[in-house]
């Protein structure tokens, strides 16, 4: 990507030199100092709220953090594992993105398959039944009302079942089964095989790089997630995420009384006593697997999102 | 379908032929239809049934009575929606919010990329690449606690910056002063999905061909005058299309930012249509009049949909549908 001018190493750099003409050295000051400015802007607010979870909270109060701790301590991370929302909040997030990413990888990848079959009769018309939901939605109280009617209240399967079908991803998926030659499903239909056996043996393995796109997109979007938690599952306390409960913890404090729900009591106490040190403690625990996990799929992602771009 | 109309004396036949075969494809196509139907299915009932749940608009719904049930109260909620003083205020603050959003997440991401592109040490490029995507792996919880952070008043970085610049004296309540709200939205959106929302374009300019540059250099043109020429016109049906994408997505920005951001001191310049269906709707109890809040935005959003498709199919000849 992007090494577009590299065409001629031959006399490149001579006649680089010659064509270096002012205006060309100040455009080129000014991308890398913006580019600079970029670095920074991104990382600054991340490394200071590093810097003040892992300082002393007492310390963190007289101010003038920057991107290094004053006083390291890792007691604020000792404290918050004391407390019990966090624990249950984890395991659920990490329950709800394995199982929602597996079931929405699966699904995704079956339906996108069969959409990818240009013999298939019903392709036009499936293809075009998915689109439709890209564009119109019923909205949250509606959404809200077939929850309620399909008691998936207070439930756990709410956070898997209605966003299981998502157009973009198989329409992602399509795109890149559709690039694969289609020799190779028809010399395995020559050997028998059957078309779910086509889709599992050959044409799976050979989606890595779409899967992994989308396992990285349905990842996240659970990981992240904490406005179901809110709406279906905020009163019961086995259920809550992490996402959910940095909600509760972060919004408890910034004003003192926006939204009363109940079930910001627990937060409201665990705010009262949890210093700065220990919010910005939740919020780097919240963030890292996901940061961990990123640059490794970047190539993956990238591709992904042009070929989705391009098809949708 | 042909063979029928060019087979005029023996229409039966072949008509009874493609019959037959389509129920033969059919037969031989039953995987695919197994793998495809339940999703269907599923597709209709989580995505279309909320479709169907619109009906409640048109009535005085109470939960937990069947449908035929229902007291039917025609355009009642959409008069009490349209006479709420309330109303116009949201909608004011949704508008602005989306239009400020919709203009800073078209600019802010092309430039970002034209310039990232003209960034020649590679090592460099990929860093800030990298860097630039972090923030949107990150929730709007996490975000909006990082903006709440940044811009506090004890502490927060933008207030110690311009303080030590001497810019201001006394530190800016950013958080409470419901005048700032719309540019704090707009700017943690920026901050957030500038370096997503540019991989796109960078895509599309690493389609260019390299002999345009060639060709450009050789006729003296300096690199500005190459972005100009030539990056820019390049992606332009790339922007033209998301472009339109998002003024479909005009009024469906969401309430997550607005939601965390926001509290009771900003509530005025905060509330968005979503979080009105939500407060004023949901919350109440007034299922109804939240599902009418909820059908004239997405009502507003198609329509924007199909206005800014057809102006630009018309102009530029580039649509997406």
């Amino acid at each position: 990507m992007g090494t577009v001018n590299r065409t001629a190493p031959v006399g490149r750099g001579s006649s680089k030199l010659k064509s270096k003409s002012p205006q060309d050295r100040i455009l080129e000051a000014v991308v890398y100092l913006s580019m600079i400015g970029v670095t920074v802007l991104t990382m600054y607010p991340f490394l200071n709220v590093l810097a003040i979870s892992l300082n002393d909270s007492v310390d963190t109060v007289r101010g003038g953090i920057t991107i290094w701790p004053r006083q390291f301590t890792l007691k604020n991370y000792d404290l918050i594992f004391t407390y019990s929302g966090l624990i249950t909040g984890f395991k659920i997030s990490v329950l709800r993105t394995v199982i929602g990413t597996a079931a929405g990888l699966i699904s995704g990848s079956m339906l996108a398959y069969t959409l990818a079959r240009s013999d298939f009769q019903a392709r036009k018309f499936i293809s075009a039944f998915l689109a439709v939901t890209m564009y119109v939605s019923g909205g949250l109280i509606p959404g809200f009302i077939l929850m309620k009617d399909l008691h998936l209240i207070n439930t756990f399967a709410v956070y898997i079942l209605p966003g299981l079908v998502s157009a973009f991803n198989v329409f992602v998926i399509r795109s890149f089964i559709d690039g694969l030659p289609y020799a190779l499903q028809e010399s395995a239909k020559l050997d028998g095989a059957n078309d779910f056996t086509i889709y599992w043996r050959v044409i799976l393995p050979l989606c890595k790089p779409a899967l992994a796109t989308v396992a990285l997109f349905l990842a996240v979007g659970q990981w992240n997630s904490w406005f179901d938690t809110y709406l279906f599952n905020g009163s019961n306390e086995s259920l809550t995420t992490l996402q959910y409960e940095l909600m509760k913890i972060l919004q408890s404090t910034t004003t003192s009384a926006t939204n009363s729900q109940d079930a910001a009591n627990m937060a409201q106490r665990m705010a009262q006593v949890s210093p700065e040190s220990v919010k910005m403690a939740i919020t780097i625990i919240v963030t890292v697997p996901i940061l961990i996990v990123y640059p490794f799929l970047q190539k993956y992602f990238v591709k992904g999102m042009t070929l989705g771009a391009v098809k949708s | 379908m042909k063979t029928i109309s060019s087979n005029v004396e023996n229409v039966y036949e072949p008509a009874e032929q493609t019959k037959k075969s389509a129920w033969k494809v059919l037969k031989n196509q039953k995987y695919l239809y197994y793998m495809s139907i339940p999703f269907v299915l599923w597709v209709f009932v989580f995505q279309y049934l909320p479709l169907w749940g619109w009906t409640m608009a048109f009535q005085k719904y109470r939960p937990g009575v069947g449908f035929f049930e229902q007291k039917w109260v025609g355009l009642e909620h959409f008069r009490t929606l349209f006479q709420d003083d309330h109303f116009y205020q949201v909608l004011r603050n949704t508008l602005a919010m989306s239009l400020m959003g919709l203009i800073a997440g078209f600019i802010v991401p092309v430039v970002f990329a034209l310039m990232l592109n003209e960034v020649r040490l590679q090592v460099m490029k990929r860093f800030v690449q990298t860097v630039s995507y972090l923030p949107h792996f990150v929730s709007w919880v996490v975000a909006a606690g990082i903006v709440t952070k940044m811009l506090s008043t004890d502490g927060g970085v933008v207030n110690s910056l311009l303080i030590s610049l001497h810019i201001i004296d006394q530190p800016i309540q950013f958080m409470a002063q419901g005048h700032w709200f719309w540019g704090i939205v707009t700017g943690a959106d920026i901050w957030k999905e500038t370096g997503w929302n540019a991989i796109i374009y960078l895509a599309a300019i690493s389609g260019i061909g390299p002999e345009l540059y060639e060709a450009a250099r050789v006729d003296g043109a300096s690199r500005l005058r190459q972005m100009w020429h030539i990056t820019l016109p390049g992606i332009r049906p790339t922007i033209i299309v998301l472009l339109i994408m998002s003024i479909g997505h005009l009024l469906g920005t969401g309430f997550e930012k607005q939601f965390l951001l926001g509290n009771h001191l900003v509530i005025d310049y905060s509330e968005v249509l979503d979080l009105y269906a939500l407060n004023y709707g949901l919350a109440m109890g007034r299922y109804s009049f939240g599902t009418a809040i909820n059908i004239f935005n997405s009502v507003i959003s198609l329509i924007l949909l199909f206005a800014a498709n057809g102006i630009f199919k018309r102009f530029t000849n580039e649509s997406i549908m």
